[in-house]
């Protein structure tokens, strides 16, 4: 996780757009000034961003199947469950599934995991929309070689 | 069995916490119930789900914007459970999708 510049996911484990499902890892980092707040002598990641990051995972998994062609905005989390704490140094594994894909708009429900235990889940709807901006665009194509998204799926 | 109207007001009234008995098949979704586009992204997805149907919304939309259609036709609660019914009989038909 990079959290200064919010990108909660790190790698992307496996992409099955014919499942509709995604499985994505991301570290939480050791140390940065959230957890000096959140909170003194009991440093845990905050929901808001346990949640963003299973909102992540969902637009990982739907820009995959709209072949990076428009854009999944989130729009409404519903269920947003926060199990268990996720602290410091832990490895969260996401699990996403498409669970709709409607006219203009997509639900994905998500859950996060630290090994086997069960640690957050969502419902997560988002907005379809072009990409507003071509440097938006070039972006998210060098994210995804970075967080290892497997281009060819998407090239099918 | 309720009529599709019945199960869209049904939906509606969950969704968006309208009194039921307030939404009627004259209702206009946005100009009397004030529905706004989040809810009806959730009503949307309450609606394909029940029907097992995609409702077009953007080819809806972009008929409403071009002006080739009003948004009587598609948000008058009556009216979107003819369009509804279409689509069902459509998808039942094995074809595409009536729009």
């Amino acid at each position: 996780m990079n959290l200064d510049y919010f990108q909660l996911i790190d790698r992307i484990v496996a992409l099955n757009l014919e499942a509709r499902t995604i499985v994505v890892e991301a570290q939480v980092p050791e140390k940065h000034t959230i957890f000096e707040g959140h909170f003194p002598g009991f440093p845990i990641m905050p929901g808001v961003l346990l949640t963003e990051a299973m909102a992540q995972s969902s637009g990982w998994l739907i820009l995959g199947g709209l072949k990076f062609e428009r854009i999944p905005c989130l729009a409404i989390v519903k269920e947003a469950k926060m199990r268990g704490f996720v602290s410091p140094g832990q490895v969260l594994t996401i699990e996403a599934k498409l669970e709709h894909e409607g006219s203009g708009f997509a639900v994905a429900k998500a859950k996060g995991r630290v090994g086997k235990e069960l640690k957050c889940s969502a419902e997560i709807t988002f907005g379809l929309a072009p990409f507003p901006d071509p440097t938006f665009r070039v972006f998210m194509d060098a994210r995804a070689k970075e967080i290892g998204f497997p281009l060819q799926a998407v090239a099918q | 069995m309720s009529s599709t109207f019945d199960q869209i007001a049904n939906i509606i009234a969950e969704t968006c916490d309208i009194p039921r008995d307030t939404i009627k098949p004259e209702s206009h979704a946005i100009d009397d119930l004030g529905i706004d586009s989040l809810d009806f992204l959730d009503i949307a997805f309450a609606i394909d789900k029940a029907f097992g149907i995609k409702m077009p919304l953007e080819k809806w939309t972009q008929e409403v914007n071009d002006g080739k259609a009003t948004t009587e036709q598609y948000f008058v609660l009556k009216n979107l459970a003819d369009r509804i019914d279409e689509l069902v009989a459509a998808k039942n038909a094995g074809g595409a999708a009536a729009t």
